[in-house]
């Protein structure tokens, strides 16, 4: 029973495959590669090294690009929650900011940092900085005055307040935003990749399509998206089912 | 004249804690409401002393006040002779079981207001207490595994380690169901004949004030006023079904207003 869950996906995908397959053989004109043919896609960009090579270089810049976000807005947001008047002060600010695309400044960090890691970088820091520093303000807010009136009943520093009541109260939250911020910043890395680099997955895509229209290429580098994508939320998920965290993710 | 004393107080009992003409204004969107009218109370050392009131009166501002987390809007408060002015590890609130540290075990939880203490030191107490409250074998679980009177107990452990001279608790019972709530009604009585704390207990509910107190201010609805301070001088365990209790019982439901009926 228990590989029922693993197996059920799996058998569906291969039905898909097949279906793909098929379908594929008899198409009138060429819309699509089979599997067969991304297949190769991926054994021939293995063999000359650049699967690897861009798979890492688009780690490379969300790594940076959204640890250094997270760096400056999860304190940042906690600061800006805890004070009433500050997170008064920015929030209009905020929300005009969020609901600019991370991609329309595309033009702006090409001008700043030219062509190359930075600007890429650069982009997926600005898609993470916005929703990261909400979740934090969100998420202090949200702690029960209970344990904030009970930390400074047993006589805690500001300091000790923080580190023993604020933090571990917000941390679940903290990690579901995180989460769904790593999800947008892989979605962001691959749109700025097109543009503003000349290397990663995104980059791969461009460069396949202009360089002889080589489809399954192309289809070779969204199925490794998807699969780096969903190997990065799992990772993050693996998080939810630590002990001492488990008490906000299940109904009470 | 020596007699009238005597029946005033019987024993040279040392004035605890004095809340002073307290009177409390809410404001909030320019409309005001007043929630505390002209309160005097006094509790003496090592009194269990009942908050009794309909909800929504205002006893639960009043706690908070005593406590120290809210500001009087006149009036002060005094422990020992000193003013209240925040709040104090010499004083420990108990939530309802909604105030463990969802985040920390139960030794985590006991231990949490021991930062001060050596390891060895904090590890004695965490394991007194644990027992005391009759936790043992649960020492690593995590409140969500506990059940609510497990959670309450907790509390009450995390409170008692940090051996405070008072305790302040907010209709503890209250999220409980009837059957855990008497037997917590008991191992209150149990620790605080142990430990001696001066205990102030809000609730409104008049049977327990009844069994637990050894004074119950029956407060108005809002604006609360003292209405009435009643002693019950009944000696533990109480008889639930004796006469004097019955006595008191139903001089406070009277005096409430309600018909002991249904």
């Amino acid at each position: 029973m228990a590989y029922g869950i693993h197996l059920r996906p799996l058998v569906f995908i291969s039905v898909l495959l097949v279906a793909w397959q098929f379908a594929a053989s008899r198409q009138p004109v060429h819309l699509l590669p089979d599997p067969v043919q991304v297949g190769g896609g991926l054994v021939e960009l293995a063999r000359r090294g650049l699967l690897l090579k861009y798979i890492v270089a688009s780690l490379f810049r969300v790594t940076w690009g959204f640890s250094l976000a997270a760096m400056i807005a999860i304190p940042g947001g906690l600061a800006i929650g805890w004070h009433r008047r500050t997170e008064m002060a920015l929030n209009p600010l905020i929300q005009l900011l969020r609901p600019i695309s991370p991609l329309a400044w595309i033009p702006i960090s090409i001008l700043w940092f030219g062509v190359g890691d930075v600007a890429a970088s650069f982009l997926i820091f600005l898609a993470s900085l916005l929703p990261l520093t909400v979740t934090a303000i969100n998420a202090v807010k949200s702690i029960p005055a209970v344990y904030v009136n009970a930390g400074r009943n047993f006589g805690l520093s500001s300091a000790g307040l923080v580190y023993r009541v604020l933090y571990p109260a917000v941390i679940p939250q903290l990690i579901i935003g995180l989460r769904i911020t790593l999800g947008i910043a892989w979605l962001v890395v691959v749109a700025a990749e097109m543009i503003a680099v000349n290397s990663g997955l995104g980059f791969l895509i461009v460069d396949a399509r202009n360089a002889g229209s080589r489809y399954d290429l192309v289809v070779a580098g969204m199925v490794t998206i998807g699969i780096i994508g969903l190997l990065l939320d799992m990772s993050m998920r693996s998080l939810e089912g630590v002990r001492s965290l488990r008490w906000s993710y299940s109904e009470d | 004249m020596l007699q009238s004393v005597m029946a005033i107080a019987p024993r040279a009992v040392e004035t605890k804690l004095r809340a002073e003409d307290i009177n409390m204004v809410f404001r909030r969107d320019g409309k005001s409401t007043n929630v505390l009218d002209n309160i005097n109370i006094e509790v003496g050392k090592g009194e269990f002393l009942c908050l009794l009131g309909p909800s929504g009166c205002g006893k639960s501002t009043l706690l908070n006040i005593v406590a120290g987390f809210l500001e009087p809007s006149s009036g002060a408060v005094r422990i020992d002779g000193a003013i209240v002015n925040g709040p104090d590890p010499r004083r420990i609130f108990v939530f309802q079981e909604r105030g463990v540290f969802p985040w920390l075990t139960v030794e985590g939880n006991i231990g949490f207001g021991l930062f001060k203490m050596s390891r060895v030191e904090r590890e004695r107490r965490i394991e007194h207490y644990v027992k005391l409250v009759g936790l043992g074998g649960f020492e690593k679980a995590y409140p969500q595994e506990l059940s609510g009177g497990m959670k309450q107990r907790l509390e009450v452990a995390r409170a008692l380690a940090v051996n405070p001279d008072m305790l302040f608790l907010d209709e503890p019972f209250g999220a409980l169901d009837s059957i855990t709530r008497l037997i917590m009604r008991g191992e209150l009585l149990r620790l605080w004949e142990a430990e001696r704390k001066t205990i102030i207990f809000v609730t409104h509910d008049i049977e327990e004030a009844v069994q637990l107190a050894d004074r119950v201010v029956v407060m108005s609805a809002r604006p609360a006023r003292i209405q009435r301070i009643v002693k019950i001088n009944i000696p533990h365990p109480r008889d639930i079904s004796s006469r004097r209790y019955l006595e008191l019982r139903d001089g406070i439901f009277a005096e409430i207003g309600l018909a002991h009926q249904i």
